[in-house]
């Protein structure tokens, strides 16, 4: 029973919690290490176009929730994303073409790609804080629980209960979907194969007939796409403001280079690696430790190893271990 | 100097000077004290992205913990947590952390293969676990003591201005751990590397009561300069203040504030001329030739990771005496008002703004940006009044006018990507 009572708790607290997160880390450093593969910079705007997306997400549910549509169970967002993919990939390839098109003719430096995406953040950031503002907003709706931790109490006379929040079941399965489909796109389509025949072997790839320009607008789009999504599950998970959406930034590029930039699958690894990490090091294992361990050995503190305002820290040090380690992450990225 | 600098030079002073006259010489004396401060920053980060290439984007952990060196330094201690002992178990339980780390790099040297990794597992993860045990009851012991006044070790009661220098040093140890470990590999990893210690250096200053309160923030850190209730106490200086028609009171917020400028200006002037030095010495012209080309520079037998590494410490050691000086201005350390964007990118539209590379435009950039950023909010505020001035009240009306505040950012943006994009090598360019 102890031990049940254990496992229920691992999941309620760790599991899926970090299965969650993970999965919204994932799908952001998709898309900075798609942007690395194709761009060849690691793109600091990631975080506001995140933001931004949410943002507008938000407006167009605001807009159906007036207009009385809802889509039952599920919250209305998912519903406002497309308009709000649509909005930002439109924004997205606007600054390509006012921004980054230039530099990318010049064939700039990466570092000045780098500075040029932070004065892109820095616009967005101020666009997004200018449309929405900058307070907190809660814009989930529908059913709050798949699985609310009172009944679950009930049904199987557990003394732990087992909290699955409806948005954290969105999110698995939406970054599931989101993934696969992305995984098809690359794979199998010509636009997805073009798309990684330019990351690997850029002249190669121009000498065959592949337009540069219609690659990389591809890859803004998705790239779009997936930040919008990510940063909506993250705002229907938590909560939206614009200043966490830009402290994201630093677990998001921590995945991505934990897994190897410009490698996708390693981002998805990188992703989860850091938010299990995050939540194993900033859990209170307490509870677990005491169902787990017998009654002399349990321990008289939180058993917390680290305080949750050093969840940061956490995706920090992993940076730096594989940087000193493996620099190139652990699925054989682009460069050092 | 060319005549076309003294002249932007001239019309950014004339500038301060129009708004004392048409405001108040306190603002404009503020926006000088923190041009001054601002000059310094942009010089520290110029050396990293103009001499050397190195882009960091941790400026705000660098000021944050200059910032920390008045507290340290100038305070008075806290000497009951000392004779209690709380304070030495502290201290013995850092070194303790600190010398973990020093085995677990001198074992990760020493050793090869799967001897090393379990090693260093068992080294670290023991390390970690005893650390905790000697820490965590003495963190206790010491933000037990009057929490509502201390709850911090305090300092070392020592004049400030020893701390300035002293935030460099802080500052220049956390750019040496960073540069040993991203320096060397390419150049979006130092980018990635600082912005993650800036987030953690703030996290730290803000949950860490034991050291510096904090976010129940210090205040009266002890000043270089008189304070204005002793001038206006002081009858000889309400004097020497009547003497040219001005009260008390605003002659003596102008007399500190002009002493500080003093300061400042003595640290300014003094750093310009040592990275003027630099800049045109064998040493300056090595750190251009690699930054323009790494691989010829290494050919030529220079070892470009070394000295990527000493430029990245310098610069980062000129930001930290910046954070310093900002907290000594302050009187106060505030943890919660280091703003990313406020300390590192606006340090960044300095510099590029400027002119990358030369010393003399990122001190440019610095005073004429924080002018900017000081004055493009009520320029927001007019604007959206203008703008809606025409409009009904409604929410649209008062939304509007609730966002000029966020016209600093967007504007920010703007100039640094249009100075990008047009004039890349900045107001005063590079020779």
């Amino acid at each position: 029973m102890d031990l049940l009572n254990a496992i229920v708790a691992l999941l309620n607290f760790v599991v899926i919690p970090a299965t969650s997160y993970g999965a919204q880390l994932a799908l952001g450093a998709l898309g900075v290490t798609l942007i690395y593969g194709i761009l060849r910079f690691s793109n600091f705007a990631h975080g506001d176009t995140m933001a931004f997306g949410t943002a507008m997400v938000i407006l167009v549910t605001w807009a159906m929730q007036a207009m009385g549509i809802h889509l039952g169970p599920l919250p209305t967002a998912l519903l406002a994303l497309p308009f709000g993919i649509a909005l930002t990939a439109a924004l997205v390839l606007g600054t390509d073409r006012a921004v980054y098109r230039f530099y990318r003719r010049q064939k700039a430096a990466p570092v000045i790609l780098v500075i040029v995406s932070m004065g892109v953040m820095f616009i967005m950031n101020g666009v997004t804080r200018f449309i929405i503002g900058v307070d907190e907003i809660r814009f989930d709706d529908g059913a709050r629980f798949l699985i609310n931790a009172g009944d679950f109490k009930a049904a199987t006379g557990l003394a732990e209960g087992l909290a699955f929040r409806s948005t954290q079941a969105l999110t698995i399965v939406t970054a599931v979907i989101v993934v696969a489909a992305l995984f098809w796109f690359l794979n199998k389509t010509r636009t997805g194969k073009s798309m990684r025949a330019y990351s690997d072997n850029e002249d190669l790839a121009l000498l065959s007939g592949i337009n540069p320009e219609r690659v990389v607008a591809v890859t803004w789009i998705i790239a779009a796409g997936l930040a919008t999504i990510a940063g909506t599950l993250y705002g229907l998970d938590k909560s939206f403001k614009a200043f966490n959406y830009f402290q994201l930034l630093l677990p998001i590029f921590a995945s991505a280079i934990v897994g190897g930039l410009g490698s996708p699958l390693g981002a998805i690894a990188g992703g989860f690696l850091i938010a299990f990490s995050e939540v194993g090091f900033t859990y209170a294992w307490k509870k677990v430790a005491t169902y787990v361990l017998p009654e002399s050995l349990a321990p008289d503190g939180l058993a917390q190893l680290l305080s949750t305002d050093y969840k940061f820290a956490v995706s920090f040090a992993i940076l730096i271990v594989v940087l000193l380690f493996k620099p190139t992450g652990l699925f054989k990225g682009k460069s050092v | 100097m060319n005549p076309r600098n003294i002249l932007l030079f001239a019309f950014v002073a004339a500038l301060i000077v129009i708004e004392g006259m048409t405001a108040s010489w306190n603002t404009a004396l503020g926006i000088l004290n923190m041009g001054l401060i601002s000059a310094i920053l942009a010089l520290g980060v110029n050396m990293q992205w103009g001499y050397a290439g190195l882009f960091n984007v941790g400026v705000v952990g660098f000021v944050a913990l200059g910032g920390l060196a008045p507290v340290l330094v100038a305070t008075p201690p806290v000497t009951e947590v000392w004779t209690g002992g709380g304070a030495y178990r502290l201290i013995l339980g850092l070194l303790f952390g600190v010398a973990v780390i020093a085995l677990a790099i001198a074992l990760n040297k020493r050793l090869a293969g799967r001897n090393r990794a379990v090693a260093l597992l068992v080294v670290l993860i023991g390390g970690f676990f005893l650390f905790r045990a000697v820490f965590d009851p003495a963190v206790e012991v010491v933000e037990a003591f009057k929490p509502a006044t201390y709850s911090n070790i305090g300092g070392l009661g020592l004049p400030v201005l020893l701390a300035w220098p002293v935030g460099g040093i802080l500052a220049a140890g956390a750019a040496w751990v960073i540069g040993k470990t991203a320096l060397g590999l390419r150049s979006d990893y130092l980018a990635i590397a600082t912005l993650g210690i800036g987030e953690i250096i703030i996290a730290v200053m803000k949950n860490e009561d034991w050291l510096a309160r904090g976010v129940k923030n210090v205040i009266s850190i002890p000043r270089p300069v008189p304070y204005e209730v002793d001038l206006q106490a002081d009858p000889g200086f309400v004097e020497w203040a009547a003497g040219f028609g001005v009260d008390p009171v605003t002659a003596s917020t102008i007399v500190v504030k002009l002493l500080y400028a003093g300061l400042f200006t003595v640290v300014l002037l003094a750093l310009i001329w040592a990275s003027q030095m630099a800049l045109n010495s064998p040493w300056g012209r090595m750190m251009r030739a690699i930054r323009d080309n790494e691989t010829a520079a290494e050919a030529m037998g220079k070892d470009v990771t070394r000295r990527h590494l000493q430029v990245f410490i310098l610069g980062s050691a000129v930001c930290g005496l910046a954070g310093a000086m900002i907290v000594t201005l302050d009187s106060q350390l505030t943890p919660g008002t280091y703003n990313p964007l406020r300390f590192t990118f606006l340090v960044w539209v300095m510099v590029i703004v400027g002119g990358s590379g030369n010393n003399w435009g990122a001190v440019l950039g610095g005073f004429l940006i924080w002018y900017l950023w000081i004055k493009v909010e009520p320029w927001g505020n007019q604007l959206m009044d203008l703008i809606t001035s025409g409009m009904a009240e409604g929410a649209l009306k008062s939304h509007l006018k609730d966002s000029a505040a966020h016209m600093r950012l967007l504007t920010m943006g703007l100039v640094l990507l249009l100075v990008l994009r047009f004039s890349p090598r900045g107001l005063i360019p590079e020779r």
